[in-house]
């Protein structure tokens, strides 16, 4: 399987406590990371808060200060967030949100724009009685719908879900699956799924690797973890699951 | 029985359209609307020449050739009142802007950046709202000379931190909501995330600023104009009308209480208006 992202003895940072005088001291989040995620692939990545999931999908886009190589075989990967609620411009409409990127990234004129985000709303499954609403307007799986459009208009090759689904009931987290995964196919997508539900992880997985205070502690196929969990911080997650 | 159903539902039915009405919306237009006639109507057709004088129609009380009466030179102040109330109105509509727009850019770049410039700047803010503004107009006055203009220059500098503070507040809190965070993973520049993400976001804090501050222009514009420092003779300004009639106030009592009403329904409406327009959007 080629790789499309490969990252290499990472250690990343963050500072405390800075101000205007002081640079604040760095501290250590991440510690030696290694991982490559392969063309196609749903690489899970589970841990619990604190344990440094969040930090290593910034770093993967470039915004955290971080030593180590991250190789990209791609273009920009993109991100959904956890919470829909503050991830959406309040102050743009559905369309406006899910035309930004194109926007940004210019190089259409106004009627392909139009034309592609219509295409990507359909293909969320938002018809044309939302493209004007705001999103104060959206429950949380709709908004999420309107998240995913708006990561994958530009078509990356590479979406970290952080912790996309945990936000929402678990019959509309099933239906953002199914989208996800469904989307996955048709545009032939990478993910990092960055979840602390196990349960999510094993729906859609292929990898997964287990995080614990920074470092990687266990890696392997979806099954292999949940059949033969090796590291005792990984059989605690499980057991804590059941 | 059925007779007081139907009885019983005719009243309720007009409470709830009442409790949609937005009387403060509807007030306000209407005030704003009589000052805005009054001023432009002013600025092609007053009744008198508003610097015509006549020596034998002094301090005249109100009649039906001069509605609000004369003053101490004998010109109508229903003219004089027209013309006085569209350069306040001008006055206080330039200082908002200039405060609005310089604070704004102000508060934005410091509320996105932060660091060092937004330090230094943000007490720079505190030590002009730290002094008295009147005494500060009065400093920059002796700088820069007195007059209509200097007068929007001096106020527009005094009205920005009022707007810098508010929206550099506002930025800063928005700056950390994940849709600033996933606009530049898009690959938005700092200007773009600043005024076309997260502006639109403080237009709900902003309006309400704008309004209270032209307000204040208005009030301050009256005491620049009140102390001679603003408008000049023979021009009419509200203040500087109520600085004249101050002198007469035994004399002419309407003079100083009909420009005082014009200050007071430009006041009123503005802030009933903008106390409307937020409701209405909350609704």
């Amino acid at each position: 399987m080629e790789p499309i992202l490969e990252i290499r003895d990472l250690n990343s940072f963050y500072r405390q406590g800075g101000n205007a005088f002081s640079r604040g001291r760095t501290v250590q989040v991440l510690q030696n990371i290694n991982v490559t995620i392969g063309q196609g692939e749903v690489l899970g990545l589970v841990g619990e808060s604190g344990s440094g999931k969040s930090t290593l999908a910034k770093s993967i886009l470039g915004m955290t200060e971080y030593q180590g190589e991250i190789i990209h075989h791609s273009r920009r990967p993109q991100m959904v967030f956890q919470d829909p609620y503050s991830s959406l411009n309040p102050a743009f409409s559905i369309r406006r949100i899910v035309e930004e990127p194109l926007r940004i990234y210019g190089k259409y004129t106004p009627a392909q724009r139009k034309q592609r985000v219509e295409e990507m709303l359909q293909a969320v499954g938002l018809g044309p009685e939302f493209y004007d609403r705001r999103p104060a307007q959206l429950s949380g799986g709709q908004r999420q719908r309107v998240s995913i459009a708006a990561a994958m208009i530009v078509r990356p090759r590479l979406v970290i879900l952080d912790e996309a689904v945990s936000a929402l009931d678990v019959t509309i987290q099933d239906q953002i699956l199914d989208l996800l995964m469904r989307l996955r196919r048709e545009y032939d997508l990478s993910y990092l799924f960055i979840s602390h539900d196990l349960n999510v992880i094993y729906q859609c997985c292929d990898r997964v690797i287990v995080m614990e205070k920074g470092q990687i502690v266990e890696e392997n196929t979806v099954d292999g973890i949940f059949d033969h969990p090796v590291h005792p911080y990984t059989k605690q997650l499980l057991q804590a699951a059941q | 029985m059925l007779l007081a159903k139907k009885w019983d539902r005719r009243p309720r039915a007009a409470a709830d359209a009442g409790r949609h009405r937005n009387h403060f919306l509807w007030m306000g237009s209407i005030l704003t609307g009589i000052m805005l006639v009054l001023i432009l109507v002013g600025y092609v057709w007053t009744p008198y020449e508003t610097t015509g004088m006549s020596g034998t129609e002094k301090f005249l009380a109100p009649c039906l050739a001069h509605p609000l009466g004369t003053d101490n030179f004998g010109r109508d102040i229903l003219s004089r009142i027209m013309e006085g109330a569209g350069s306040t109105f001008f006055i206080a509509l330039c200082v908002v802007l200039i405060g609005g727009i310089v604070g704004t850019i102000i508060g934005c770049l410091t509320g996105y950046f932060g660091g060092v410039p937004d330090l230094v700047l943000m007490r720079v803010c505190d030590a002009i709202t730290a002094f008295p503004s009147i005494l500060l107009a009065l400093v920059l006055i002796t700088i820069v000379g007195y007059g209509k203009y200097p007068i929007i220059l001096i106020l527009g500098i005094l009205f920005i931190p009022s707007f810098a503070r508010v929206v550099r507040g506002e930025v800063a809190k928005e700056r950390n909501l994940n849709y600033v965070a996933s606009a530049r993973l898009m690959g938005a520049g700092h200007l773009r995330i600043i005024f076309r993400h997260i502006l639109p976001n403080t237009i709900q804090v902003l309006l309400p600023i704008a309004a209270i501050g032209f307000n204040n222009a208005v009030l301050a514009e009256a005491s620049m104009s009140y102390l001679g420092l603003g408008v000049q003779p023979p021009d009419a300004s509200l203040g500087r009308m109520l600085s004249e009639a101050q002198t007469y106030l035994a004399r002419a009592p309407w003079y100083a209480l009909f420009v005082g009403l014009a200050i007071v329904v430009m006041i009123l409406g503005l802030s009933l208006l903008t106390e409307g327009l937020q409701q209405r959007r909350r609704s």
